[in-house]
């Protein structure tokens, strides 16, 4: 989702936040259709139905290979896998952690940078760097950087802070998966901190004066005026970068151990394995994936909706 | 009012941050710089032994023709990705971002899974299906894939940009003579330029940087630079993978201040 410039800092639906949609001598619905109809055509055509495939070849509906019953086989055998199960708490632990440092620090820094500097175009090209930057290549840095042989190692011993290669604390292929949170919070940070900056330079800055002419403490303004202006592009944001680290491959197959191997990896080595009878249970891993993080909107969401009515935020 | 003192303290305080930023952004491409350069370089030294071209020479003379390949095929698979996403994102976007219609709640959660759904859950799937058609193993397979997340992207920028579109001045337009082509020409294209640029670029990177539903689709046959660089990761020569990924980054890197200047206000933060 895009952060738009200040004009309509949103995220999910631009249009009804800004209240700008209207309906203006609407053409007809036919033409609205039209003009729909190839976006739609994509997710729906494509995007449904690659997960409509997916489904049928893991509950075992492969007519090529004569099975045509439908059984929750693949599934069952999954959960009953003590591995598959340590696999995916190790996956929701890396993916919360990740989200939830990337998501303090950015609010740090957008609060700091949003007080300093209230516009500026050097920082937002700087912040803009590490979103063009692949995660294929960030890997590989990190593992250059955090290695017991990487650049951290080598800094340490120079500075006699450890005194030999086994002695550096092991952050890639460890079992925290310290390597992997470190390489995703640098790469999520700028993204997170730019969502949130885009809404704080619009709003907030008049009525922050308002709260300190009416002598709000530093945070009462953060808690009853920040906090409620950048909650709804915090929010999604966050849950955006959740659903990305949650199925992510490249980092975890890079930088994490063999085993336990993160969900997205398992997926993978089991659709591509030699013996062909263990595709279905790949692709059944890839659509636990794709449950797990939809959930987490539909969590998310109703989280949300509840704390609003009870008035816990805005 | 504010003195000056702490005018002048805020002004070191904002450069001390935006050291710290620069510090930070810097940090991993150091060690790939310091290793593409690399010919010999012991532990614990904190540079190598001997500097050398050997990994730039690798990159373009011996394995040159293979990086020239996987370049040209990226730049393919992106910039054919982006287009189509821009060209359906804008229709669909001005509907969006100017009309309310009954169903727009489930097309924003249509439009929306995609986003969130990882992209190998659907390669997966798709795969059985593309092999019917023929569609495995070819540049085209691998755009469909592309566009399943790429597309919704684009839509949702282009969403944005005509919620503040005020399409009376095309009436104006045209009431003052303007054919439709000039009305498009004169009116809309200008005012959504940038957002066309925003799009496409939000487009072209998450499909430039994309590995496996490319591996899967692709079946190794359409080998971008990705592809091309896990291959090299797992041979396991440092200098080499650094100097390819270098190579990576650069396209990407050099697209963003093209079009840092047009974009305006606007900025990547769709992109991860």
């Amino acid at each position: 989702m895009a952060a738009e410039g200040p004009e309509s800092p949103v995220i999910v639906r631009p249009a009804t936040q800004r209240g700008v949609a209207r309906d203006r001598q609407p053409p007809s619905r036919l033409t609205h259709l039209l003009l729909l109809t190839p976006a739609l055509l994509v997710v729906v055509g494509l995007f449904g139905g690659g997960l409509l495939m997916g489904l049928m070849q893991s509950l075992g509906h492969i007519p090529a290979a004569g099975l045509q019953e439908l059984s929750l086989g693949h599934f069952k055998g999954l959960f009953s896998d003590p591995d598959f199960v340590g696999s995916l708490n190790l996956t929701l632990y890396i993916a919360a952690t990740a989200t939830l440092i990337a998501t303090l620090l950015s609010v740090g820094l957008a609060l700091v940078l949003v007080t300093l500097a209230r516009r500026h175009r050097l920082l937002t090209f700087l912040l803009q760097i590490p979103l063009t930057v692949p995660h294929l290549v960030v890997a590989v840095a990190m593992i250059f950087l955090l290695t017991p042989a990487g650049l951290f190692a080598r800094l340490a011993v120079q500075l006699g802070l450890v005194d030999s290669i086994q002695a550096f604390p092991l952050l890639v292929n460890d079992r925290w998966g310290v390597g992997m949170i470190i390489a995703y919070v640098w790469k999520e940070v700028p993204f997170i901190t730019l969502m949130i900056l885009s809404v704080l330079q619009t709003a907030g800055i008049e009525l922050l004066e308002v709260g300190r002419t009416l002598k709000a403490g530093p945070w009462q303004r953060f808690r009853y005026i920040t906090l409620p202006t950048i909650f709804p592009s915090l929010s999604a944001a966050a849950l955006i970068v959740f659903a990305y680290t949650f199925g992510a491959f490249e980092i975890p197959f890079l930088m994490g151990r063999t085993y336990p191997m993160l969900l997205p990896v398992w997926a993978y080595r089991s659709y591509s394995d030699v013996d062909l009878m263990a595709r279905p249970e790949g692709i059944a891993t890839g659509l636990v994936i794709a449950a797990v993080v939809s959930l987490a909107i539909v969590l998310a969401h109703a989280i949300l909706s509840y704390a609003r009515r009870r008035g816990a935020v805005l | 009012m504010i003195l000056d003192r702490d005018d002048t303290k805020r002004r070191l305080l904002f450069w001390g941050v935006l050291l710290v930023i620069v510090a930070a952004i810097a940090l991993p491409f150091l060690p790939l710089f310091i290793w593409s350069f690399s010919e010999r370089w012991f532990f614990p030294d904190l540079l190598p032994a001997r500097f050398g071209l050997r990994a730039w020479s690798y990159v373009f003379d011996t394995a040159g023709p293979q990086i020239l390949h996987a370049l040209w095929q990226s730049v393919a698979v992106s910039g054919v990705t982006a287009l189509i996403s821009v060209a359906v994102g804008v229709p669909a976007g001005r509907v969006l971002g100017l009309y309310d219609f009954r169903g727009k709640n489930l097309v924003a959660v249509l439009l929306i899974l995609p986003v969130i759904v990882p992209s190998l859950s659907v390669a997966m799937g798709l795969h059985l299906w593309f092999l019917r058609l023929g569609l495995t193993e070819t540049a085209v397979g691998v755009v469909l894939v592309h566009l399943t997340f790429c597309l919704p992207y684009a839509v949702f920028v282009m969403w944005g940009v005509f919620a503040n579109y005020n399409p009376d001045f095309e009436d104006q337009a045209r009431s003052l003579g303007a054919s439709t082509v000039q009305v498009v020409a004169r009116v809309m294209l200008p005012f959504m330029f940038n957002g066309v640029l925003v799009a496409g670029l939000f487009a072209f990177l998450l499909s430039w940087s994309q590995y496996l539903s490319t591996l899967i689709i692709g079946g190794g046959q359409i080998t971008t630079l990705p592809v091309l660089l896990f291959a090299l990761m797992g041979s396991g020569d440092r200098p080499v993978a650094a100097a390819v990924s270098l190579v990576f980054v650069a396209p990407a890197l050099g697209a963003l201040i093209v079009t840092s200047r047009g974009m305006g206000q606007r900025n990547l933060s769709g992109v991860w």
